[in-house]
C-alpha cells in the first residue's frame, strides 16, 4: 500500500517540498538549539515551559479527537462515518508524532530520553503519558493500515483488528485525561490545579479536533475523488457545536469559582490573561482574541444553516480551531507559570528560534499527515 | 530469474554495503601503536606497590562498572567508602580519588580512549561536568 | 530423545534465563566483604533540617552581609548567569512577601517587610519534585535529603513546575563559562541541560562537615540538625521558638524553618 505514497501529482509534490522546507529550517533551528542549550527559546527561570508544551498540550487533544469519528461508528453503527474514520484516524497518527517530537525538542538532555524507560516511575504522570501515547500512536497505525488494507483487498478486515478499535475508544479519552493531570495535580499551580482540568481538555479537544477534521475532508474532497460525504461532516459539525458551548462554558466556569471566591491565587493567572497583572500584558490581545473568535464561532455553529453551507461551515471551523489554539496552546500552560511561585510576574514570549523549531514540527506533522491521507484517499478512489 | 529495477537495487545495495562498513574501511592502514599509558604521577611513583582500586586487569575491562557503582552508590545511596578486596578503602569519587594518583589525565584516560575510539575526552560526558585535573602541558 | 523445534525452543529460552541469573549468583557468591560502607565520620541522620534565625539574622548580622550565600555558592560551583531569566541559585534572599505569598500585611513590623528572608530548596517530606519526576533524577534519600542525580536528568523541567517554592533552576546554557569564583575543584559543576538545587551538602555531611551555609554563618543564624533526633539542636530550638514554614499549606511538610 506504501507505494501510493510515491506515485502523486505535481501538486501532492509541490506540498511535501513546501513542507519539508518548514522541515528543514526546523531542524537547523534545532541543531542551534542542540548547540546552544535551551537558552535560545523565551523560556527561562519562571516560565519553564512554553510553546513546545503547550503545542503537545493541544496536539493531545487533536490526537484525541479521532475518538468522535471511531465512537459513533463502531458503537454507535452510524454508517455515513464509515468513510471518514481513516481521516480520523491517520490525523491522530500525524498528531501523535507531533507530540513526540514536541516534547523531545523541549528536552534539555534529548539522548537521556531512555532513561524514562530504564528507570520506570509509575507516580510520575510523565510516565505514564509516554506510555498511553505510544499506545495511542501504535493502536490508531495498526487499525487504521488494517482496515485500509482490507478495504483495498475488498475483504472484511481481519478479526482481531475489532478488539482494538473498541480498545481505542477509552484510550483515546485517557490520552487526554492523563495529560490533564501532568497541570492538574501539582500544588504549585493554581491555574492548573482544578479539577475540571481534564474535562476541559477532552471538550477543547472535541471540538478543535473536529473542526479541523472538517477543514481536511473538505480539502481531500476538493483535489482527490474521494468523497467523505456532506453528511458526516454535518453531524460532525454538530459535535463540534456541542462541544465547542460546553467548552466556552467550562472557561465561564473556572471564572466564577476565581472571581466570586475572590481567592487571590486564583484569579491571578486570569487577570494576568485577560487584564495584565502588574503592568504585564504580553498575552492580553491574544485571550481577547480568543474570546471573540469563541463567541464568533458559537454564533455561527448555532446557526442550524451554517452547516449546510460549505463556505461558513470552514469559516466557523477555522475560528473553533483558532479560537482553541489560543486558548490551550498558548495561555492556558503559559499563564499556569504566572504569577511565579514567589507572586512575581515574569513573562514569557517565544523567540524566533523557537517559534521556527515549533513550525518544523508541525510541518512534520503534516508531512505524515499528508503522506497518509495520499494512500488513503488513493485507495479509496481505486475500490470506490 | 530476472530482478525488476536491478539498475536501482544493485548499484544500490553496493552503496548500501559500503556505508556499513565504513568504519573498517576508515580506520584501515591506520593500525596506531598502542598507546603509552603513563603512571608517572607524583601520587603513585610514591607508591610502595603499584596498586589499582581494583588488579590491573580487572581496571582495564570493568573500571566504567567500578564508576557506574561508585556514582550509585555515592549519589543514591550515600555511601562513601569503598573497601577493596585487599582492605584498603577508596573515597568513591572520580574526580578526588581516581585522579588523586591519575593525575595525568590527558596522558592516561585521554590517550587509551581515543586509542579505543571513544574519544571521552572531547565528547560532552564526565568532564563537562567533573573537573579535569590541572596538567602541565 | 527426540527434539522437535518447540522442545528446542523452550530449552533455549531456560538457557537465556539461567545465564540471565548469572550476575545474581555472582554478586551473592562474594558477599563476604562489605563492599560499600559509609565513612565512619559521615554524619547521619534520618531527616536533616534546618532553622533560620531571621530575627537573629537582622539583628546581629553586618548590614548586607551574604556570607552562607557565597560559602554556597563557592562549593557547589554555582554559576552566576547574570540575567533573571536563566539565574541558577540554591540559596538567596527574597522580600517577605514573596518568600511567604499571601502573608504579607501592610500592617506588619517594617522590619519584616522590607528585610531580606533566606530562601533555598525545602527538602520537603512529600516533595511534588520527587513525585512528577519521570526517571527518579530527583529522588528521596534515608536521610531526608530531597536529591538530585545529575548523571540521569533528562531535563524535562516537570520538577520545575511542580515545585511551589521556586527552588529549583535550569542550565539553560553551559554553566561552565559563568562560574565568577574560582572553581572548587573537589565538586563538579552542571552542563547545560540539567536542573540542579541545594542538596543540603550531601557531599559534605557524607565526610562530617555539616553545610557549607551553616558553617559559613558567623552569627549562628543558621541550624541544621535531624528532625527525628528528639536531642538535636534543631527540635530544640523547634520547641521554643515559634517558627513558621512556607506554604505548609500544600501538604509538603517543608523541612526548612523560619524564626522572625
Ligand atoms: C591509589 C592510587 C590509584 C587510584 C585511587 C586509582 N588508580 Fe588506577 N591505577 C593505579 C596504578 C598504580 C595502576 C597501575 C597498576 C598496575 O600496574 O598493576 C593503575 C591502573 C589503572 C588502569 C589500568 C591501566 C592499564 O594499563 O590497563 C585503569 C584503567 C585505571 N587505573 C583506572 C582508574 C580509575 C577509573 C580509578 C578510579 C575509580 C582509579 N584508577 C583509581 C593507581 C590508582
Ligand atoms: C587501558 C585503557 C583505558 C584507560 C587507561 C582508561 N580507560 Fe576508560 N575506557 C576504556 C575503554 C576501552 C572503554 C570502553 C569500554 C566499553 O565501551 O565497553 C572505557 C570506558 C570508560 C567509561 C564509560 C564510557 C561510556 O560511554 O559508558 C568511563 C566513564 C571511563 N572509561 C572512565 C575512565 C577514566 C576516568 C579513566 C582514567 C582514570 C579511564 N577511563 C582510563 C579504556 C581505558
Ligand atoms: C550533568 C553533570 C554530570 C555529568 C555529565 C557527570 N556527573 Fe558525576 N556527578 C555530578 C555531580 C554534580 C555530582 C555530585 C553530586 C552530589 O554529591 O551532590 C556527581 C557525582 C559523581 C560521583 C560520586 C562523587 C564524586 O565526587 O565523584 C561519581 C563516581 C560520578 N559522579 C561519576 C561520573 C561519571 C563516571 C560520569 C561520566 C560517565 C559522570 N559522573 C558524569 C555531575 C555530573
Amino acid at each position: 500500500m506504501l507505494d501510493r505514497a510515491f506515485t502523486g501529482s505535481q501538486r501532492y509534490y509541490r506540498l511535501l517540498m513546501g513542507l519539508l522546507v518548514f522541515m528543514g529550517l526546523g531542524f537547523a533551528a534545532y541543531l542551534f538549539q542542540l548547540n546552544k542549550g535551551l537558552t535560545i527559546t523565551g523560556m527561562g527561570r519562571d516560565v519553564s515551559w512554553g510553546i513546545y508544551i503547550a503545542q503537545f498540550t493541544f496536539l493531545v487533544g487533536v490526537a484525541a479527537s479521532a475518538v468522535m469519528v471511531v465512537l459513533p461508528y463502531y458503537l454507535h453503527n452510524i454508517k455515513v462515518f464509515g468513510k471518514i474514520t481513516i481521516l480520523g484516524e491517520f490525523l491522530a497518527v500525524a498528531s501523535v508524532t507531533m507530540c513526540l517530537l514536541f516534547i523531545i525538542v523541549d528536552l534539555g538532555k534529548p539522548m537521556r530520553l531512555l532513561n524514562v524507560l530504564l528507570y520506570p516511575t509509575p507516580n510520575s504522570i510523565l510516565f505514564w503519558d509516554m506510555i498511553v501515547l505510544n499506545g495511542y500512536l501504535f493502536l490508531n497505525i495498526l487499525i487504521g493500515w488494517n482496515v485500509l488494507d482490507a478495504e483495498r483487498k475488498g475483504v472484511p478486515y481481519p478479526h482481531w483488528v475489532k478488539p482494538l478499535i473498541y480498545l481505542s475508544i477509552p484510550w483515546a479519552i485517557s490520552i487526554h485525561t492523563v495529560t490533564a493531570f501532568l497541570y492538574a495535580g501539582l500544588p504549585a499551580r493554581h491555574y492548573w490545579l482544578t479539577a475540571i482540568m481534564a474535562a476541559r481538555f477532552l471538550s477543547s479537544a472535541f471540538c478543535s479536533g473536529p473542526a479541523l477534521l472538517i477543514l481536511l475532508a473538505y480539502t481531500v474532497k476538493k483535489y482527490t475523488k474521494f468523497d467523505p460525504g456532506q453528511e458526516a461532516i454535518e453531524k460532525l459539525s454538530i459535535i463540534m457545536t456541542y462541544a465547542m458551548i460546553i467548552s466556552v462554558f467550562f472557561v465561564g466556569l473556572e471564572f466564577f469559582t476565581a472571581f466570586y471566591s475572590q481567592i487571590p491565587s486564583h484569579m491571578h493567572s486570569l487577570v494576568y490573561l485577560f487584564k495584565g497583572l502588574e503592568g504585564h500584558r504580553f498575552l492580553v490581545p491574544f485571550m481577547w482574541l480568543f474570546a471573540a473568535l469563541a463567541v464568533f464561532a458559537l454564533v455561527m455553529l448555532l446557526n442550524p444553516n451554517t452547516k449546510r453551507d460549505e463556505k461558513k461551515l470552514k469559516i466557523a471551523c477555522v475560528a473553533v480551531f483558532f479560537s482553541m489554539w489560543l486558548e490551550k496552546g498558548l495561555g492556558l500552560i503559559v499563564a499556569g507559570f504566572i504569577p511565579n511561585p514567589f507572586d512575581q510576574v515574569r513573562e514569557y514570549s517565544p523567540s524566533i528560534p523557537e517559534i521556527m523549531i515549533a513550525l518544523g514540527v508541525w510541518a512534520t506533522g503534516f508531512f505524515v499527515l499528508t503522506v497518509l491521507y495520499k494512500i488513503a484517499t488513493s485507495v479509496k478512489e481505486e475500490v470506490a | 530469474m530476472k530482478i525488476y529495477n536491478a539498475n536501482k537495487i544493485i548499484p544500490g545495495l553496493i552503496i548500501f554495503l559500503g556505508l556499513i562498513t565504513f568504519p573498517m574501511w576508515y580506520n584501515m592502514g591506520k593500525a596506531a601503536p598502542p598507546p603509552e599509558i603513563k603512571f608517572d604521577t607524583p601520587v603513585i611513583q610514591q607508591m610502595a606497590v603499584k596498586q589499582c582500586v581494583l588488579p590491573k586487569a580487572d581496571m582495564r575491562t570493568g573500571h566504567m562498572q567500578l564508576l557506574n557503582e561508585w556514582r550509585t552508590q555515592v549519589v543514591r545511596n550515600g555511601y562513601r567508602t569503598y573497601v577493596a578486596a585487599d582492605g584498603k578503602e577508596y573515597n568513591m569519587s572520580l574526580q578526588n580519588e581516581c585522579i588523586k594518583c591519575h593525575s595525568n589525565k590527558t596522558q592516561f584516560c585521554d590517550q587509551c580512549h581515543v586509542y579505543a575510539g571513544l574519544q571521552l575526552g572531547s565528547v560532552p560526558y564526565c568532564w563537562t561536568c567533573h573537573i579535569a585535573p590541572k596538567e602541565a602541558k | 530423545m527426540d527434539t522437535n523445534r518447540r522442545s528446542f525452543l523452550k530449552l533455549g529460552g531456560l538457557c537465556a534465563l539461567g545465564l540471565g541469573a548469572l550476575p545474581v549468583v555472582d554478586a551473592l557468591g562474594k558477599s563476604d566483604l562489605p563492599q560499600v560502607m559509609n565513612n565512619p565520620q559521615a554524619l547521619v541522620g534520618k531527616r536533616w533540617a534546618m532553622v533560620v534565625d531571621m530575627k537573629k539574622c537582622w539583628e546581629k548580622g553586618k548590614p548586607g552581609c551574604k556570607d552562607c550565600i557565597l560559602a554556597c555558592h563557592v562549593t557547589h560551583n554555582v554559576p552566576d548567569i547574570g540575567s533573571i531569566k536563566e539565574e541558577v541559585k540554591w540559596l538567596w534572599t527574597e522580600p517577605f512577601e514573596n518568600a511567604f505569598p499571601g502573608q504579607e500585611s501592610q500592617f506588619l513590623p517594617t522590619e519584616v517587610m522590607e528585610k531580606p528572608f533566606m530562601v533555598l530548596c525545602n527538602h520537603c517530606a512529600q516533595a511534588p519534585c520527587v513525585r512528577v519526576c519521570p526517571t527518579q533524577a530527583t529522588f528521596k534519600r534515608a536521610d531526608g535529603i530531597t536529591m538530585m542525580d545529575f548523571h540521569r536528568c533528562i531535563g524535562c523541567r516537570y520538577c520545575m513546575a511542580g515545585c511551589p517554592y521556586g527552588a529549583r533552576s535550569f542550565n539553560w546554557k553551559d554553566p561552565r563559562n559563568f562560574i565568577k569564583t574560582e572553581l572548587n575543584m573537589t565538586f563538579p559543576t552542571r552542563e547545560r541541560g540539567v536542573v540542579e538545587k541545594c542538596n543540603f551538602c550531601d557531599e559534605r555531611l557524607g565526610v562530617g562537615k555539616i553545610p557549607a551555609c551553616v558553617e559559613a554563618c558567623k552569627d549562628g543564624c543558621l541550624h541544621f540538625g535531624d528532625l527525628q533526633d528528639p536531642n538535636s539542636e534543631v527540635r530544640k530550638i523547634l520547641a521554643s521558638h515559634f517558627t513558621i514554614r512556607r506554604k505548609p499549606e500544600l501538604g509538603t511538610d517543608p523541612s526548612v524553618y523560619y524564626i522572625i
